[in-house]
C-alpha cells in the first residue's frame, strides 16, 4: 500500500512537481516541501485564515485541503504577489497603513482582500449586499464582512480596512 | 549607564527622526513573507525531523504507564520520547507548572511525550497511537467554589497582598453616598496568532535554538535550567514572534520537546504546538471575583474606597493582580486593598496584556460609573473631582506627571460626550445607542537594558540587543534611536534583534519594552559618541552628530571616515536608579465607547471608539497608535465575547481553539481613533517616553460596560456581556 502521491502544480507562475503523503495539506506541501513560509500556519484547523492563499484565483484555506487535490492547479501564495523591491499595491499600501504588528497574520490578510476586491467586482454577494439586484459596491461594511474570515489577533483590522480602500482605489 | 535624575536636554530632543511618523523598518519583510518565525527556519544543508506532542487528557494525578510500541513501529518514526522516559527534569525559575518530566500530572494537557518522525504527517498519526493509563486524582476548578478557601498570598513583585490607610470601614459606612458591588472576569487566553514553535539543534553539548518568545534571556535561562545544562551553551534566536501578549514571557514546552527530540534522534527537529493543545498546554490570564466598596460625601468626594480580588492558579503561583490600579487612580483618605489566592488545579495562570490592571479595570470603571450616577454626576466630572497628583496611600510620593484629566477633558470634547443621554433614551431603528468612558491606567514599568552599538567604516550604524518585536514596532524605534543619536537617516540604521549572542535587554512585556530598549541603545550610542570624539580628538562636551557628520566648533568630518578601518563599537546597559520609588511613574488614558444594543436580540455591536493617551514622549505615532488600536481590539474581545468555559468535572478548558474561544474579527471593529497628548517625562528614562501598549487595553472593555449601560439601562457585572445577560431586561419593544 502506498501512501504518497505525485503531484504537480504551478505555485507563483513556476512549474512544481512533488511528491507528498496523502494526507499532507495544501498548506504543508508549500512551507514544508516548497519552503515558501510566507504562508502562515495558524491553527491548522480553518478557524484563522493565516494559511489564506489563492488557488486558480480564488482565496482558500490552504489547511482545509489536501495537496493532492491540487493537480493542475495555479496557486499564488504570498511570494508570488509581490516581493522586497516590488510590492504588489495591496502589500505597499498595508506597509503605508501599517495594517499589521506582528505580521503572522499578514500574508494570509493580504491575500484575503485581493481576492476580496475581485469578488465585489465580479459582484458577488456577502452577508451586507444590501440589494441583490443592484451592483455589489465596495464599502467598509463589505470589506470587514467578507475579511471576516481573517483574524488579526493583534488587532490591526482598522487600519487594514483603511489599506483595503485605498488600495481598491475607490473611496469607500 | 545609570538614570538617576530626571533627564536633561539630550540629543533625542531634537526629534529629527524620533516622535516622527516612520514607517515599520520590517514592514516589506513582513508583507512579502520573507520575514522568518521560529518554525520556518530552513538550511538546505539540514536534515529536519518532525515532532508532534501529547498532552495529557487528565488534568491531575499520576501515569501508571504508557504504551508506545505502536506508536514507534509506525511508518517513518524515530523516536518516541515520553515523561516517564526522560525521566525527571529541572523547573524554570519562572514557570509554575513543570512542563515535562516525571509521571505527576499537574495541569490538562501536560506535555506527556513527544513523537519525533520523518514528516509532520507521520509524527502526528503516531502520537494518536500512544496508550496511556493513569490514576487520577481529583482537584479543584471553580474558582467560586474554592474561593472560601483562598489566602493571603506573598508579595508580588515587590508590591503586598493587602494595604490600608485610614478607617476604610468606618469611613464607607458613615458615607452619604456608597456603592457595594461585585464584578467577575473570566479566564482568557492570549491566543496569539502564531502558536508557539521552536526548533532545535545540537552541536555536541550546544544547543541551538530557533523560538518565538518575548525574553529571549528568561527563556535561555531557564531552558538550561530545565535540561539541567549551562546556559552558555545555548544559543537562541527570535527574530520575529506572531504576537505574545504575555503568552511567550515564559519558557514553554515546545522549545524543551525539540531539544529534547533533537538530543534523542541527533537530528534538528520542529515542533509545534498544535492549535487545539496550546491554551491548556500553556499559561492565561486567570478568572477573578472582585468586590468594590466606594463611600462618598455628597459633593462627590470619595471618603471611602476598597477593591478586593479572588483569583486561582496551580499550587506555587500567584494572583491575579487586580487591586493594583485602585492603590493609585483615585483619591481618598480611607482606603483598602486585598488580593486572595485559592487553589486551582487548572493550567496555570500568568500574565496576559495589562496582567492586573487589564481585569482590575473592568471592574473599576463600572463601579465608578455606578457610583457616579449614585451621586448624580456625569461620571467624567466624577473622575476629574477626584484625580490626585500624588499616591493616595504615600502622599509624599507625587506622580512624575500625570494628566488624566486633561485625557477625559479633550476626549469628551472630540467625541462628543455632551450628546450623551439618560440611559435606554436614545433609539435609531431597532438599536439602543449608548455611550460610555472608563479610565485607562497602567503603571509604567522599567528593565534594565542592553545593546551593543557598531560603527561601520561605510557610515552604517548597526544595533545588536537582545530585544524583541513581537509586533509592537521594536525594530524601528530602536533604528530611530541610533539614527538620533549618531545623526544619520534611518536607512543608515541596520537593527538585529533577538539573539543571545546579544546584550540582554528589557525584552517584549508590561509595556517596559520600548522606553527601557530604547533607553539601553541610547546607553549604547553615548559610549559610541564618546569612542568616535575620542578618535576624532573632539571635545565631546560639544561634539554634534548630524547628516552623517561630526561637528566640534569649526571642524567637521564625515561619520563613516570616523570610524576608521576597523569601525567602532560602543557597548552598554541602561540601569535604573530610585526614580520610580520616589516617583510614582504611570500612563493615562481615556477610553470613549459608543456601541449599538439591538432591541430584539440584546447583540452588542461597537459603533465607534477613541482612546486619548498620555504616555509620555511618542517615540513613533505610527507603531504606538497600532498598539492602541491592537489593544482596543482586545478589549472589544473582553467585554463582548472572550470566556475560556470551565469544565468544572474534568477540571480543563473546553473551547481550546480559534473557533471556540471567540476573538474579535474585522466585523466587530469600527473605526478606531487615538489622540496622543504632546508631553513628556523626564522622570522616565532619557528617552523621557513611556508605555502605551498595555495602557490601551486598560479601561477599554468597561467603556464598553457602560456604554451598553447608557444604551439599555442594563448593567451587566459579570464579563463578558454577552446578549444573554442583556435581553431579559431590555426594555419592551414598542
Ligand atoms: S491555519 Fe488555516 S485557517 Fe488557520
Ligand atoms: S499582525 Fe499580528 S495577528 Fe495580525
Amino acid at each position: 500500500m502506498t501512501y504518497a502521491s505525485t503531484v504537480s502544480m504551478k505555485v507563483n507562475g513556476e512549474r512544481r512537481d512533488l511528491e507528498v503523503d496523502n494526507r499532507t495539506s495544501l498548506l504543508d506541501a508549500l512551507r514544508e516541501h516548497l519552503h515558501l513560509t510566507g504562508t502562515k500556519k495558524g491553527c491548522d484547523h480553518g478557524q484563522c485564515g493565516a494559511c489564506t492563499v489563492l488557488v486558480n484565483g480564488v482565496r482558500i484555506n490552504s489547511c482545509l485541503t489536501l495537496a493532492v487535490m491540487h493537480d493542475g492547479d495555479e496557486v499564488t501564495t504570498i511570494e508570488g504577489l509581490g516581493q522586497p523591491d516590488n510590492l504588489h499595491p495591496m502589500q505597499a499600501a498595508f506597509v503605508k497603513h501599517d495594517g499589521f504588528q506582528c505580521g503572522y497574520c499578514t500574508p494570509g490578510q493580504i491575500c484575503s482582500s485581493v481576492a476580496v476586491l475581485e469578488e465585489i467586482k465580479a459582484n458577488l454577494p456577502s452577508h451586507v449586499t444590501v440589494s441583490l439586484t443592484e451592483r455589489t459596491r465596495i464599502s467598509e461594511a463589505e470589506i470587514r464582512e467578507r475579511m471576516s474570515g481573517n483574524i488579526c489577533r493583534c488587532g490591526a483590522y482598522s487600519n487594514i480596512v483603511e489599506a483595503i480602500v485605498e488600495a481598491a482605489g475607490t473611496r469607500a | 549607564m545609570k538614570f538617576e535624575t530626571p533627564a536633561k536636554t539630550n540629543p533625542i530632543d531634537n526629534l529629527k527622526v524620533v516622535g516622527q511618523p516612520i514607517h515599520r523598518i520590517d514592514g516589506e519583510l513582513k508583507t512579502t513573507g520573507r520575514a522568518m518565525y521560529a518554525y520556518e527556519w530552513h538550511d538546505p544543508n539540514l536534515h529536519y525531523a518532525y515532532g508532534y506532542p501529547l498532552g495529557s487528557s487528565i488534568a491531575k494525578g499520576r501515569i501508571k504507564s504508557m504504551d508506545v510500541a505502536a506508536a514507534e513501529a509506525a511508518p517513518g518514526v524515530m523516536s518516541v520520547v515520553t515523561t516517564l522516559s526522560v525521566g525527571e527534569l529541572g523547573k524554570g525559575k519562572l514557570n509554575t507548572a513543570k512542563l515535562f518530566g516525571g509521571d505527576e500530572i499537574q495541569h490538562y494537557h501536560q506535555a506527556i511525550a513527544v513523537v519525533v518522525a520523518e514528516t509532520f504527517e507521520q509524527a502526528r498519526a503516531a502520537a494518536s497511537l500512544i496508550k496511556v493509563e493513569y490514576q487520577e486524582e481529583s482537584g479543584t476548578f471553580d474558582l467560586a467554589e474554592a474561593k472560601m478557601s483562598a489566602v493571603k498570598p506573598k508579595d508580588t513583585d515587590g508590591a503586598p497582598p493587602d494595604t490600608a490607610v485610614g478607617d476604610f470601614d468606618g469611613a464607607f459606612y458613615a458615607a452619604a453616598v456608597s456603592m457595594d458591588e461585585t464584578y467577575t472576569t473570566p479566564d482568557q487566553s492570549h491566543s496569539m496568532m502564531e502558536p508557539h514553535a521552536s526548533i532545535a539543534l545540537w552541536h555536541g553539548d550546544e544547543l541551538t535554538v530557533w523560538t518565538s518568545s518575548q525574553m529571549i534571556d528568561w527563556w535561555r535561562s531557564d531552558l538550561a535550567t530545565t535540561l539541567g545544562i549551562d546556559k552558555e551553551k545555548i544559543h537562541m534566536m527570535s527574530p520575529f514572534i506572531g504576537g505574545g501578549f504575555g503568552g511567550k514571557l515564559f519558557l514553554r514546552s515546545d522549545a524543551v520537546l525539540a531539544a529534547i527530540a533533537a538530543k534523542a534522534t541527533g537530528r534538528p527537529v520542529k515542533v509545534a504546538l498544535p492549535r487545539p493543545l496550546l491554551v491548556n498546554n500553556t499559561t492565561h490570564r486567570p478568572a477573578t471575583i472582585q468586590r468594590i466598596r466606594i463611600g462618598a460625601d455628597k459633593s462627590g468626594m470619595i471618603t471611602a474606597i476598597g477593591h478586593e480580588s479572588w483569583s486561582g492558579d496551580l499550587p506555587g503561583g500567584g494572583p491575579e493582580t487586580a487591586v493594583m490600579q485602585t492603590r493609585l487612580l483615585y483619591a481618598g483618605e480611607n482606603r483598602m486593598t486585598a488580593m486572595r489566592l485559592a487553589e486551582l488545579n487548572l493550567p496555570e495562570g500568568n500574565a496576559m496584556r495589562a496582567p492586573g490592571e487589564a481585569p482590575g479595570l473592568m471592574a473599576l470603571e463600572i463601579a465608578i460609573d455606578e457610583m457616579a450616577e449614585k451621586l448624580g454626576l456625569d461620571p467624567i466630572e466624577f473622575r476629574i473631582l477626584n484625580d490626585t497628583q500624588v499616591d493616595p496611600e504615600k502622599p509624599e510620593r507625587p506622580f512624575s506627571h500625570r494628566n488624566l484629566v486633561g485625557c477625559l477633558k479633550l476626549g469628551a470634547e472630540r467625541f462628543g460626550w455632551n450628546d450623551r443621554k439618560k440611559p435606554g433614551a436614545r433609539r435609531e431603528g431597532n438599536w439602543l445607542i449608548g455611550l460610555g468612558v472608563a479610565a485607562g491606567f497602567r503603571n509604567n514599568l522599567v528593565m534594565p537594558s542592553g545593546a551593543r552599538v557598531r560603527l561601520g567604516n561605510d557610515g552604517v550604524v548597526n544595533v545588536e540587543t537582545d530585544m524583541t518585536d513581537i509586533g509592537t514596532g521594536s525594530y524601528t524605534i530602536i533604528a530611530q534611536t541610533a539614527a538620533e543619536m549618531m545623526g544619520v537617516a534611518v536607512d543608515k540604521v541596520g537593527v538585529h534583534l533577538g539573539d543571545s549572542r546579544f546584550p540582554i535587554s528589557a525584552g517584549s512585556g508590561g509595556q517596559f519594552g520600548a522606553n527601557s530598549a530604547t533607553s539601553g541603545v541610547y546607553a549604547a550610542c553615548v559610549k559610541l559618541r564618546e569612542a568616535v570624539a575620542m578618535r576624532l580628538g573632539f571635545n565631546s562636551d560639544d561634539v554634534v552628530f548630524e547628516n552623517g557628520e561630526v561637528r566640534s566648533g569649526n571642524r567637521s568630518v564625515p561619520l563613516a571616515a570616523a570610524a576608521g578601518a576597523e569601525g567602532l563599537v560602543g557597548e552598554d546597559t541602561m540601569e535604573w536608579g530610585d526614580l520610580t520609588d520616589t516617583h510614582q511613574q504611570s500612563t493615562f488614558g481615556a477610553h470613549f465607547v459608543e456601541v449599538g444594543v439591538d432591541l430584539a436580540t440584546g447583540e452588542t455591536r461597537v459603533r465607534r471608539m477613541l482612546a486619548v493617551c498620555a504616555a509620555g514622549r511618542i517615540i513613533n505615532p505610527i507603531t504606538a497608535r497600532s498598539q492602541v488600536i491592537g489593544a482596543m481590539t482586545m478589549g472589544v474581545g473582553l467585554a463582548l465575547f472572550e470566556e475560556l468555559a470551565v469544565d468544572t468535572r474534568r477540571g480543563f478548558f473546553v473551547n481550546h481553539d480559534l473557533a471556540s474561544y471567540e476573538v474579535p474579527v474585522h466585523a466587530d471593529i469600527p473605526y478606531q481613533e487615538v489622540i496622543f497628548l504632546d508631553e513628556t517625562d523626564p522622570m522616565s528614562s532619557p528617552m523621557k517616553a513611556k508605555g502605551v501598549g498595555e495602557l490601551g487595553l486598560c479601561g477599554v472593555s468597561a467603556a464598553i460596560a457602560n456604554a451598553i449601560y447608557n444604551a439599555t439601562g442594563v448593567r451587566v457585572r459579570d464579563y463578558p456581556i454577552t446578549l444573554d445577560k442583556v435581553i431579559g431586561d431590555l426594555p419592551e419593544v414598542a
